[in-house]
């Protein structure tokens, strides 16, 4: 009998809290929404910062407020959350594989319903879409981007030595070969990254097999329909062996080096006198760790960049890329405003302007970028005609592990390259299922 | 003047014996010993502290131990940016409510069993005992999901205690609680059981309650095993990031130093120069910890009482 | 900087600071007070469960349920189907370098005999030494500091301490400048598999990180241990004109045997579930991984629970000889009183 009162009675105030709510959103004096929501992200130090300055004018409109949690640890912490029921309202995405998981599971909310989706489609190209979609529906939109594939250059070295741009693949192994041959190993690469490590190198694979097989083979590797021993793949593989030159030999320091060394701090030998090395393979972001290693360098003056050249011609145009996502775990008024707002250019721009992010948003002007070098980024990022999202982070979590150790492992030694590729077909078979 | 004459021919004697030289020689060589061990555990240390104080420029592209030389490069922008943060205080406020509650309860709940496990018979002891000291191999990484199911299955969130005035971190006390008792348990059932026995018989012989016997006897007994027990759980709670990230979260109403520590670096492990910095500023809480309960540590408690 | 809630919040610390104990005493006075209410008979029965009753229910909440599903998940896929020994069949496959058999060798054979015996032996021999001199406290808290340090910090220090650099470079790291002053090219302390990809170095370079941050806990409860030992008792034996070497053997050493099983039995299993300072150093590369980070990357990365259980429960299964050989020494020593 009691039980059922109470039950009664937290119904009445229940419809009354939602009246109240809907009130609240619609006719509220003030017109601001109120209340909190909970949001995961991996952003903390300096980019916690600039989350949080893309948050402030939300909060200041709204009147909610922002609950941020920031955890480099997000593949546990969320997944604990997620499965024990507590998850937070929004979270940026870790992996698509993760996200898939989550999908299938029915943890996740589409966002079609939530979302304006004819504005969403008029400010994002449709690839962009199609990359946060899963069984026909949206699931997550992508805030910021990186551009991937970009090597980076001393410009005044390489003027003084007489080194130009190459345009195609042959071109960029004849200069590598013309740099060895005066004296100065090409290439500077490192791939440790704690508990990440090997991933630089997942990077150079990726690219050249979307550049070299192309966008098909691309996706049906990914998908795990392409055998790692398949010719196309181990080309690649091979493929990047000529940048490292036998046994390391056209990077600086070698094998050793390569594997000690953090990603962050490899670049920085291009930029000692004598330079050690003459280009460096890295994402959009990497400039930030230029300037902080050596504070007197100048973006555009001292370092800047091409696009690294297709394998294959016939694939002109094709990038990986990689970006910050955001999904919905539990849909509130607050929440439905929050994912709103991230998928806007305006709010994109707050990072964009404070440097190290890139938009793939059509409303986004190329004025807000902050310097040359990100303005020539957003160009480059726009002229991309096939946009692939990173392949190893929409493997299943196994198989993108064990293709980063694969890279350290073909790094220790490249005449292992069978056994490591049969070993990634064994995965293949598995990941895949569980 | 008579004292002195009659004594000193012996006691140069006895300066001069092969014994007394040994053992000058076995004092210098225990000195050189403690001294130069305790040196080579420094070194990790003292390469810490002179890079918490350097740029991270020259920390990116020279030896800690370059700073040793001229030119001179120290600064306190580690610490400034360090201390910079917003709710610091907030933090270390959260460390203390974590910490001290997640080592009373497992210390005392411990101790409680800890005297049932080495003087009480029951049924099934050995075996409960056994199973205690075998579960403090189970990796904790396992335990999360389930326990954070039953802690959101009834209620013990810290959004939800929160809302009733209850301190949020409840279920994290608990889960640091649960994780300690194997080994406090076993730490103290084997210091109490090797108590002297007849100490318990002639206490009994007086009349003493069970009560009486645990509060006056054993525990007084066994004040260097507590301290030592209370120091490392004490630690081990200050320092745990993950535990606290699963079981309260990281909002900075709630969460311990540790988040604001592993937050000063980005997702990209940029700014670890700042853990630098950090690392001695969480320091200093535990070794307090550690000093005060140094005077614990003497010869003698256990003999003086067993005479007594 | 703001420590204004530091003092605002005074009155909740102290609740909670004295509230807890207060709840915990209640407890058992309350309890004991009950359990004298009781027929003579029934007191010895009921007592020890009112003494244990709080350990018990606490372990088997948070400890041992979990456990149980562990073994139950280890037999099931992640479906929950039954299937037998299959999670073990895939973990233990392809002997000696598939599944988890490096996990295995790594944890059971290096970790589990240097780790072991590095902190043991480091321990001890610093609690002795430092038990003789007038500094004891000051030397003690050096030693100790390392445990103060957090693992994130440490993944930093070590940092420091194994950078490795370019031979011909100057060297960041301070192993390797020791190395390169001995004129020796330097050493990628996390990297090299030396000997011949059997990763012995990068294992006990590891290993040595682990014993810096550990020695502190074991000397500690040794050191404890020695004070233990009544003074007149060594007093005696030496003026019985037993050298220091003899007076440790024969007194001292016998004396903290107790001790030093306890000592063992912890950092054997600490050994078993070795963690933190793979995951911030070297992520199980170059052949370095253990047990749990093996479940942890399967639980986590690649979302198989079912996997994980198995990786968990050969980890609790090698550490049953140690929980004999404990039984066997607690069973000793009730016999003796």
């Amino acid at each position: 009998m009691r039980e059922t009162s109470v039950k009664v009675w937290s119904s009445v105030g229940l419809a009354v809290a939602l009246v109240a709510v809907a009130c609240g959103t619609q006719t509220n004096n003030s017109g601001k929404i109120g209340g909190t929501v909970h949001v995961l992200a991996v952003w903390s130090g300096s980019e916690q910062a600039s989350f949080q300055a893309v948050l402030k004018p939300f909060e200041e409109q709204t009147g909610i407020k922002v609950l941020y949690e920031a955890t480099r640890d997000q593949d546990a912490i969320l997944t604990t959350r997620v499965e024990a029921g507590n998850a937070p309202e929004l979270a940026s995405a870790p992996s698509p594989s993760l996200l898939a998981r989550f999908v299938r599971e029915g943890k996740v909310v589409a966002l079609d319903q939530i979302l304006d989706m004819n504005k969403l489609r008029s400010d994002y190209d449709k690839s962009w879409i199609d990359l946060g979609t899963i069984n026909g529906k949206l699931y997550e939109i992508f805030s910021w981007t990186a551009l991937k594939g970009l090597v980076w250059y001393d410009p005044k070295v390489w003027n003084a030595k007489g080194y130009k741009v190459p345009k195609t693949w042959d071109d960029l192994i004849a200069l590598q070969n013309k740099m060895k041959q005066d004296g100065t190993t090409p290439w500077c690469i490192g791939l440790e990254s704690g508990s990440a490590s090997g991933w630089p190198g997942k990077d150079w694979i990726e690219e050249i097999v979307l550049t070299q097989a192309g966008p098909t083979v691309y996706d049906a590797w990914w998908q795990g329909k392409q055998k790692w021993s398949s010719p196309e793949i181990k080309q690649a593989w091979q493929t990047w062996g000529q940048i490292l030159g036998p046994n390391d030999s056209n990077v600086f320091g070698g094998k050793n080096n390569i594997l000690a060394t953090n990603f962050g701090d490899a670049g920085t030998p291009m930029f000692a006198n004598p330079p050690k090395c003459l280009m460096h393979y890295q994402a959009s972001f990497i400039t930030d760790f230029f300037v902080k290693a050596v504070p007197t360098l100048k973006a555009g003056e001292d370092f800047t960049f091409f696009p690294i050249p297709d394998v294959n011609s016939q694939n002109a145009g094709a990038h990986v890329v990689a970006g910050d996502t955001f999904s919905v775990f539990k849909e509130t008024p607050q929440s439905r405003a929050l994912i709103a707002y991230l998928a806007t250019a305006k709010a994109q721009a707050i990072w964009v302007k404070r440097g190290g992010k890139l938009s793939a948003n059509k409303e986004m002007n190329l004025s807000d970028y902050p310097d040359d070098i990100s303005k020539s980024l957003a160009d480059a990022l726009v002229k991309t005609k096939v946009a692939k999202f990173d392949a190893g982070d929409l493997m299943p979590g196994a198989m993108g592990t064990n293709f980063w150790k694969a890279a350290l492992a073909f790094v220790s030694n490249q005449n292992e390259l069978d056994s490591i590729l049969a070993n990634l077909d064994k995965i293949q078979q598995t990941a895949y299922t569980s | 003047m008579n004292v002195a004459a009659a004594t000193r021919p012996e006691s140069i004697r006895a300066i001069l014996s092969p014994h007394w030289i040994a053992q000058r020689i076995s004092r210098v060589l225990l000195h050189v010993a403690v001294i130069g061990l305790t040196l080579v555990w420094v070194v990790p240390t003292v390469g810490l502290l002179l890079s918490s104080f350097r740029p991270f420029s020259a920390i990116a592209t020279s030896g800690w131990w370059t700073a040793l030389s001229p030119p001179y490069r120290f600064t306190l922008d580690n610490y400034s940016q360090m201390l910079d943060q917003s709710n610091l205080g907030g933090a270390i406020f959260n460390s203390f409510m974590v910490a001290i509650p997640s080592t009373v309860i497992p210390v005392t709940i411990a101790a409680f069993a800890a005297y049932a496990f080495a003087w009480m018979k029951f049924p099934g002891r050995d075996w409960i005992f056994l199973t205690f000291v075998g579960l403090l191999a189970v990796p904790l990484q396992l335990t999360f999901i389930p326990i954070s199911k039953f802690f959101v299955e009834h209620g013990i969130t810290p959004d939800n205690l929160g809302a009733l005035n209850l301190p949020p971190w409840i279920g994290l006390w608990l889960a640091h609680a649960g994780y300690s008792l194997p080994f406090s348990t076993y730490l103290l059932a084997n210091f109490f059981r090797a108590l002297p026995s007849d100490l318990f018989e002639s206490a009994e012989i007086d009349g003493a309650g069970t009560l009486t016997v645990f509060f006056r006897i054993i525990l007084p007994l066994s004040v260097p095993a507590l301290a030592s027990l209370v120091i490392f759980q004490f630690l081990w709670v200050w320092n745990d990031l993950l535990v606290a990230l699963i079981f309260v979260g990281g909002a900075p109403e709630v969460a311990p130093l540790t988040v604001n520590l592993a937050n000063l670096t980005n997702s990209f492990g940029q700014g670890y120069q700042l853990l630098t910095a950090a690392a001695f500023f969480s320091m200093i809480v535990p070794l307090v910890v550690f000093l005060s309960l140094q005077r614990y540590f003497v010869r003698g408690i256990l003999a003086g009482s067993v005479k007594g | 900087m703001d420590f204004s809630v530091l003092l605002t919040d005074i009155p909740t610390l102290l609740a909670v600071v004295l509230g807890v104990p207060l709840v915990l005493a209640a407890y058992i006075v309350g309890g004991e007070y009950l359990v004298r209410r009781l027929p003579d008979k029934n007191r010895p029965q009921l007592r020890p469960w009112l003494w244990v009753g709080p350990a018990i229910f606490l372990v088997a909440a948070i400890l041992l349920i979990p456990a149980v599903f562990t073994v139950i998940q280890s037999f099931q896929d992640n479906v929950g189907t039954f299937v037998g020994l299959q999670n073990y069949s895939t973990q233990l496959a392809d002997f000696p370098s598939g599944g988890a058999w490096i996990a295995i060798r790594n944890n059971i054979v290096i970790w589990l005999i240097f780790y072991t015996l590095f902190v043991l032996a480091f321990g001890l021999i610093l609690a002795v030494l430092f038990d003789r001199v007038q500094y004891e406290t000051m030397v003690k808290s050096l030693i100790f500091m390392p445990m103060a340090i957090s693992s994130v910090a440490l993944g930093v220090i070590w940092k420091f301490m194994f950078w490795y650099q370019p031979a011909g470079s100057p060297q960041t790291g301070t192993m390797n400048a020791i190395v390169t002053v001995l004129h020796h090219d330097p050493v990628a302390w996390l990297q090299d598999q030396w000997p011949n990809g059997l990763a012995v170095l990068n294992n006990l370079a590891l290993i040595g990180a682990a014993t810096w941050g550990i020695t502190g806990f074991s000397m500690v409860i040794l050191s404890a241990a020695l004070k233990g030992i009544p003074g007149e008792l060594l007093e005696a034996a030496r003026v019985d004109g037993a050298g220091e070497l003899t007076v440790f053997r024969r007194v001292i050493f016998p004396l903290m045997m107790p001790t030093i099983v306890v000592v063992g039995t912890t950092l054997v299993i600490f050994a078993l579930k070795a963690f933190d300072v793979v995951y911030v150093m070297t992520n199980g590369n170059y052949s370095t991984d253990v047990l749990a980070f093996r479940m942890y990357n399967l639980l986590y990365v690649s979302r198989d629970p079912a996997g994980a259980s198995a990786v968990a429960i050969i980890l609790l299964v090698a550490v049953i000889p140690v929980l004999i050989f404990n039984l066997r020494q607690f069973r000793a020593v009730e016999a003796r009183r």
